[in-house]
């Protein structure tokens, strides 16, 4: 707060005890948002005798971890499922990001200015419009059902928005560094290697935690070219959930399993995970 | 600038990025048209031309139209609520309160989470059970807090059970809202404010009368977000109440049609449609964007 609001806060005397009182709403709002997390957690850690949708606000009587150990039972082929397929799809697309990045930062090559666009109009469609050519495809080169294939499938569809976050943040990279690595001869490669690439470690989080979470939480690729083998948790969680069989208190401990992982992200790197959504803030 | 070994060399790095992105993109959306063009039923491919047929057909098609009609309920409650709150906890974060930061990731966190988690929570959330010894969910919250007016049936109300879908997504991207419009309230400066105080306007006037107006951009650039959003809104929808007709959406039904019911030329004209009404929305914005950024 500057010196000057200070002052003028301090003037309106009253005006600013009243202030507290918007705390109010803020706290409610908190409540809303705790909701769904409550309700997640108090269901998990209920017995399986004391579970019923009537007492579903009620806390448990203790903390048993029976929906969990069932919940996980399920889930645990397709947790390691999203798991081994989400980490190399961000390495990989943080690493192809960054390459491009550099290059469309630092060098305009003829119909450059067309490539920035075109890549930002493909971070938008609706995946519905590729989606039939992607599964046929996918099938083609024998990559159906198999979670390389999800992979690739990530990784490509995560070059426009990794390559437009690092393009935005070499963008800010000042010109004297890299003139004065010319001066001293260094190559399209010795600048990335020597100047850009030891400064992006800002930008690698952000775009590694984008990526992780987004292909953590896709649904659709996932449901249209994965078989049940390879389903990752989201499609599991979904079939488990549609399923009668499943009570819903195991549905709601899988959740809480399915979340926990991009919610550990958020709130260990929650800062990092925010500048990537400002970075990104074009994209849904 | 470069020698021009190390330009060739710059090229090539990008060139397979620029072939994936054309052809998986673009590529793929032009044979997403062929195909929408056919007949293509069952499992081989058959590229036979059909003309506008797809289309035709899906403009008179009871399904689409109740397609239509969803979209339309979903995006005006998701996008309108959207927008008041987090316009709302913006305005309220942004008296520099005790507490901001806690509040700020707080209210930010459901979009760490998968449509299909809130989904599958939300689902039992909106439990839409009736009869007094059967309520549970939020019907159950407001019989013990008294306001058992509030009690409905969320997503089988009748006719309007989407706005009852566009609640949890809502829950999930208010907080992104917020954080748009907080980043433009801290882009106003504090001198406009303190001579409009100066001026002896009220608090409420600031808002009303400077701060909002100055808004208008990014309320611009929250709707084109969120309306594309839903657009494509689909995981969420699958998991509250599973592909049901009343709560039907295009892309529940390209989905349906192509690998289900193996109608390709269908499904390809929906997601044909899809794209041409996000496109609509998006290409102005980026156009006008890109254009003001390069004037910067």
């Amino acid at each position: 707060m500057s010196n000057n609001s200070r002052i003028s806060a301090f003037r309106q005397g009253r005006r600013y005890q009243a202030r507290y009182l918007l705390l109010i709403p803020l706290i409610l709002m908190t409540i809303f948002y705790l909701i769904p997390l409550y309700v997640m957690l108090v269901t998990g850690f209920k017995s399986f005798d004391e579970v019923s949708l009537q007492t579903m606000w009620n806390l448990p009587s203790g903390i048993h971890f029976d929906n969990y150990i069932e919940a996980f039972d399920k889930l645990k082929p397709h947790l390691w499922n999203s798991l081994i397929m989400v980490i190399p799809a961000a390495i990989i697309s943080s690493i192809i990001g960054s390459i491009n990045g550099f290059v469309l930062a630092r060098w305009r090559f003829p119909g450059s200015k067309f490539v920035l666009p075109l890549l930002l109009f493909g971070m938008f469609i609706p995946y519905q419009s590729v989606i039939i050519p992607l599964a046929v495809f996918m099938k083609n080169i024998g990559l159906a059902g198999s979670i390389p294939g999800l992979v690739l499938v990530h990784v490509i569809y995560g070059i426009p928005i990794t390559t437009l976050t690092f393009y935005g943040y070499y963008m800010t990279v000042p010109k004297e560094l890299v003139e004065a690595a010319k001066i001293d001869g260094a190559g399209l490669i010795g600048t990335y290697w020597n100047i850009f690439l030891p400064v992006s470690a800002p930008a690698f989080v952000v775009v590694l935690i984008w990526q992780f979470t987004s292909a953590w939480n896709d649904f659709l690729f996932a449901v249209v070219l994965t078989g049940n083998k390879s389903w990752p948790v989201t499609v599991a969680l979904q079939n488990m959930a549609g399923s009668q069989i499943i009570a819903w208190n195991v549905q709601m401990a899988g959740s809480l399993l399915a979340a926990l992982p991009t919610l550990l992200v958020y709130i260990f790197l929650g800062r990092y995970f925010l500048r990537g959504l400002m970075a990104g803030s074009l994209k849904g | 600038m470069f020698a021009r070994k190390d330009k060739l060399f710059g090229f090539l790095l990008v060139l397979p990025s620029i072939i994936a992105v054309g052809i998986f993109v673009y590529g793929f959306i032009a044979w997403s048209v062929r195909v929408s063009f056919s007949d293509w039923k069952g499992l081989t491919p058959d590229y036979t031309f059909a003309g506008l047929r797809n289309y035709f057909n899906l403009f008179v098609d009871p399904r689409f139209h109740v397609d239509v009609r969803n979209t339309v309920i979903f995006t005006v409650v998701f996008v309108l609520g959207a927008l008041a709150i987090g316009l709302s906890l913006a305005i309220l974060l942004d008296q520099r309160l005790p507490g901001e930061a806690f509040f700020r990731s707080l209210f930010l966190f459901p979009m760490a989470i998968s449509f299909i988690v809130t989904g599958v929570v939300w689902r039992w959330l909106m439990n839409p059970a009736l009869s007094a010894d059967r309520l549970s969910g939020f019907n159950l919250l407001f019989h013990n807090l008294g306001l058992d007016f509030l009690i409905n049936q969320w997503h089988l109300t009748p006719n309007y059970g989407m706005a009852a879908i566009a609640l949890p997504a809502i829950w999930q991207m208010s907080g992104y809202t917020m954080a748009l419009y907080l980043g433009g309230l801290r882009a106003v400066p504090e001198e406009l404010r303190e001579a409009a105080r100066v001026d002896g306007a009220s608090e409420f006037q600031i808002y009303r009368r400077i701060i909002l107006p100055l808004l208008w951009p990014v309320t611009l650039s929250a709707v084109i977000i969120l309306g594309h959003i839903s657009l494509k809104v689909f995981d969420l929808i699958i998991a509250v109440a599973g592909k049901q007709l009343p709560l039907d959406v295009p892309s529940i039904y390209m989905w349906q049609t192509t690998f289900d019911g193996l109608f390709y030329g269908r499904g390809a004209s929906i997601g044909i449609l899809l794209l041409i009404s996000v496109a609509v929305l998006i290409i102005p914005y980026l156009y006008y964007s890109l254009r003001s950024e390069g004037e910067e």
